[in-house]
């Protein structure tokens, strides 16, 4: 008799892992399936964690050679011992994937270690590194799996030299020059580390624009302090052709001019796709979109009762917390609750510096819908607390539409930009108008303020500007 | 021109309804005779019609709510465009634009087209109460919000769902394995079945007679005709008709049975319209076989299968359920073998009928094994005497062990 679970779950990213703990904590006997030798998918392991380990390394790096005198703080010389960083990095991730391990204990959740595969409905099988197979029943299936880096075409990523995201996390010496292809926020974050660490760092864009999904002006906003701290943009420009020379990479660029681009290494981070190979798909039948997502609908039910998908799987942002909210939600509609999403109050967040945040409609969007809008924006100069930190990069730009004031999206950029767009995403969620914010009390002197003035500049009234 | 819905007539001694439920929201378009909302009486539940195409514009009577015949429920605009606007009375998404936040009017929307009042309210109502509305099945224009900007909070809909009580919202229990105790609110069908049988068994000298019947015969019967009953009506032969036929045989020779008592006077009925318990997913209905005496064994199957057809779906009419004479319950399709039914007021009479099991009886100095059936006759001791219900069960007896006699009047 093979195992019977009332829920099993394929894949323990951020959105597998809290699906089951909410199946569990619901009463549903649960088992999710994964096969790396780590819970917590790739953003545990490969991604958003290792990527901010880094990125606050790397920021104190430049903070103690740069910012420290302002302060009156003397360090002497600042050297780097990149192992010890990496290190750091490696049981930061440790300590939470081991976190996921303990809460799947505590809630009596069964690992299925290997690869799981949807051998029919209610079927799932899993095949462990040994290749050995078990099989397991389950009332309910849902897809997790995730999504990988997207690869370029007739360039192969040995993660060495030519690097995905994952292998960009664990270069073994500072490349002299990195060249990133694609301008996301994967390419962004990873540029910046390696740049603060003394990397001649080039980003190529076949778009004449970074950030592609965000508020132009705040792309606009990020370009220009990105560039100033010593990191090249080649936009509007696309790859024609790559090859070896000494040891390194010559890149032919195709851009308002024909031009050569050296690097040592080269990062590839032009998107990411759905992991969907040998999920048994095909066998089963459920059906995917163009780009290979798995089509659920609004309760995320694929066309094959009893399986649904979740994550970056299915269409949407590819982002942890989104995933981590359809999880959510997919277990309670299976408990019989009502949970619903609202997919305009998802914020984005880039972990540069400065951060961006954004949550809502940008304005490039509004103007497209022809929906009547009116800007307040606030710049961190202005913001006292910045002031006193010593980093006033940036503003907040709250856009609220004109008849009912309603905030329709706020978007950040500045220090801490994707703690402080907390406050934003929790207006939409409540369908808060801008002066809602505006009398909102703030303490003083936080950066949260620059909000509030935002808010108030929506009707014109900023107090401190 | 808006069309406004009304409560229809729900048919005798019945003058008010509980809005259980409503099919449509305020500007989803609907078709003529499409069920908008169901209505539940004492008796049964039942759809409401539209009585034209359009869109559901208005709901004045919200879900829980008590409603008189010929009440308003709610208006429908003409074409399916129509815009909803807020209902007429103060509402609670008129406080909102009592607040000073302005009107709304048509312009262009995001997510969706179209958003009702009720969808904006829900939109600006948090995460929390969003969800526990939606799984209550509220209306959330009906919720009086007391957050600020007119916000449904989640404490609101809390307290409008204990206060309100919908019917068609008990506490979603979870598959959760430590839950050892539901408590679910009565429905107003199930509360009225409580009180009409404690009522009767207050009023009524109410007991019992019994006696055994030998299915032999009706049995036989059934096995001779079925195939040419079923073909030449269309509807199974069953057992039910027989016990009609004999009941009003019996009925006509002792009238107590089929009367009742007003105040001081006594009511001999000479219509015979017979009471045939069905079991129905909310409880057990009453459908009323009208002017059985005029029937024929197959009109009157026919009535009862479709009765029970309508039971099932929840279909049957006030009209259909009252004003029955006398009835007759089986609890032999549960598998009962013996019971004592509870009196239908104002009716004087109930026949039990069972289950047959094959048992040994003994026929003169012989036994044999014979398919028998328990009978039992509920009767109101203050109008039906003793003798005329021992002998009133006796002529059943006798008429189903031997259909002839039916026929034959004898």
């Amino acid at each position: 008799m093979p195992d019977r679970y009332d829920i099993v779950i394929i894949g323990a990213g951020p959105g597998g892992y809290v699906a089951a703990i909410r199946a569990a904590q619901l009463g549903f006997r649960t088992a999710c399936v994964e096969s790396r030798d780590n819970l917590g998918g790739t953003c545990l392991n490969i991604g958003c964690i290792p990527s901010k380990a880094l990125l606050q390394s790397s920021e104190r790096f430049v903070e103690a050679k740069h910012a420290l005198a302002e302060h009156g703080v003397r360090v002497g010389e600042v050297a780097l011992d990149l192992a010890a960083m990496m290190g750091r990095k490696d049981r930061v991730v440790t300590t939470l994937t081991r976190g996921v391990e303990f809460l799947f204990r505590k809630n009596k959740i069964d690992w299925l270690k290997g690869k799981g595969r949807v051998a029919a409905p209610g079927r799932v099988v899993v095949t462990g590194a040994d290749g050995a197979a078990q099989e397991v029943e389950a009332g309910s299936i849902i897809l997790a799996t995730g999504s990988e880096s997207t690869p370029l075409p007739h360039l192969e990523i040995d993660e060495k030299r030519v690097v995905s995201s994952t292998g960009a996390l664990s270069l073994d010496r500072v490349p002299d020059r990195l060249a990133i292809i694609g301008g996301g926020y994967i390419g962004l974050e990873l540029g910046s580390v390696w740049s603060r660490l003394g990397a001649k760092v080039t980003v190529v864009e076949m778009l004449d624009h970074i950030v592609p999904n965000m508020d132009r002006e705040l792309g606009t906003a990020l370009q220009r302090v990105l560039a100033r701290s010593g990191i090249g943009f080649k936009l509007g420009t696309k790859l024609a052709s790559i090859r070896e020379a000494n040891e390194g990479f010559i890149l032919d660029l195709d851009g308002a001019e024909r031009e050569s681009l050296a690097a040592d290494v080269v990062l590839v981070s032009i998107g990411r796709r759905p992991n969907t190979e040998g999920l048994g798909l095909n066998a089963v039948g459920a059906a995917r979109d163009e780009g290979g997502r798995i089509v659920v609908d609004d309760g995320f039910a694929t066309n094959i009762p009893g399986i649904y998908a979740i994550g970056d799987v299915i269409r949407g942002p590819m982002l942890a917390h989104k995933a981590e909210e359809e999880g959510i939600a997919v277990v309670e509609r299976l408990a019989r609750q009502k949970p619903q999403i609202d997919y305009d109050a998802i914020p984005a967040v880039v972990y540069t510096w400065p951060e961006a945040a954004s949550v809502g409609r940008t304005e490039e969007e509004l103007k497209a819908a022809a929906i009547p809008y009116r800007t307040g924006k606030f710049p961190f100069t202005a913001n006292p607390r910045a002031r006193t930190n010593g980093y006033t990069e940036g503003f907040v730009k709250i856009l609220a539409e004109a008849e009912t004031d309603r905030v329709l999206g706020i978007h950040i950029i500045g220090p801490d930009a994707g703690t402080l767009i907390a406050e934003a995403v929790l207006a939409k969620e409540f369908g808060a108008s801008a002066e809602d914010i505006a009398r909102t009390c703030h303490a003083h002197p936080t950066l949260n303020e620059a909000l509030k003035e935002a808010a108030l500049a929506v009707d014109d009234r900023a107090i401190h500007i | 021109m808006p069309t406004e819905i009304k409560v229809p007539s729900l048919g005798e001694s019945i003058t008010e309804a509980t809005v259980a439920k409503w099919l449509k929201r305020p500007g989803e378009p609907v078709v003529l005779d499409e069920p908008v909302a169901e209505l539940e009486t004492d008796k049964v539940t039942l759809e409401v019609p539209a009585p034209a195409a359009g869109t559901l514009a208005e709901i004045f009577a919200k879900e829980g709510a008590n409603v008189p015949v010929g009440a308003v429920l709610g208006t429908i605009a003409d074409g399916a465009a129509a815009a909803p606007h807020p209902p007429a009375q103060a509402g609670p998404s008129l406080s909102r634009l009592a607040q000073g936040e302005g009107p709304s009017s048509p312009s262009p929307r995001l997510r969706g087209e179209g958003r009702g009042e009720g969808q904006q309210v829900l939109e600006r109502a948090g995460p929390a109460a969003r969800k526990l509305i939606e799984e209550s099945g509220l209306d959330s224009a009906a919720i009086a919000p007391s957050g600020p900007g007119g916000r449904i909070t989640k404490g609101d809909v809390l307290a409008f769902r204990a206060r309100e009580e919908p019917p068609s919202a008990p506490p979603s229990p979870a598959p959760v394995a430590s839950e050892r105790e539901v408590r679910v609110r009565m429905s107003r069908l199930r509360r009225r079945i409580a009180e009409r049988l404690k009522a009767a068994q207050n009023t009524a000298a109410m007991l019992t007679t019994f006696n055994e019947i030998d299915m032999r015969e009706p049995i036989a019967l059934r096995e001779r005709h079925r195939d040419a009953f079923a073909e030449k009506h269309g509807v199974r032969l069953g057992f039910m008709s027989i016990f009609v036929k004999a009941a009003i045989v019996a009925l006509k020779e002792f009238p107590a049975v089929n009367a009742e008592i007003d105040g001081d006077d006594i009511v001999y009925k000479n219509h015979y319209d017979i009471g045939v318990a069905v079991g129905a997913e909310q409880g057990l209905v009453v459908p009323v076989v009208r002017d059985a005496d005029w029937l024929s064994f197959a009109e009157i199957e026919k009535a009862i299968a479709g009765y029970a057809r309508k039971a099932r779906d929840g279909k049957l009419t006030i009209e259909e359920l009252s004003g029955g004479t006398f009835t007759i319950s089986n609890g032999g399709i549960y598998g009962s073998l013996l019971s004592t039914p509870i009196l239908n007021p104002p009716q004087s009479g109930i026949l039990g009928m069972h289950k047959i099991e094959r048992r040994p009886v003994a026929l003169g100095d012989k036994v044999e094994i014979r398919p028998m059936m328990y009978v039992a006759l509920s009767y109101d001791h203050r109008i039906v005497d003793g003798r005329e219900a021992v002998a009133f069960l006796v002529r059943i007896k006798e008429c189903v062990e031997d259909p002839s006699r039916v026929l034959f009047e004898i």
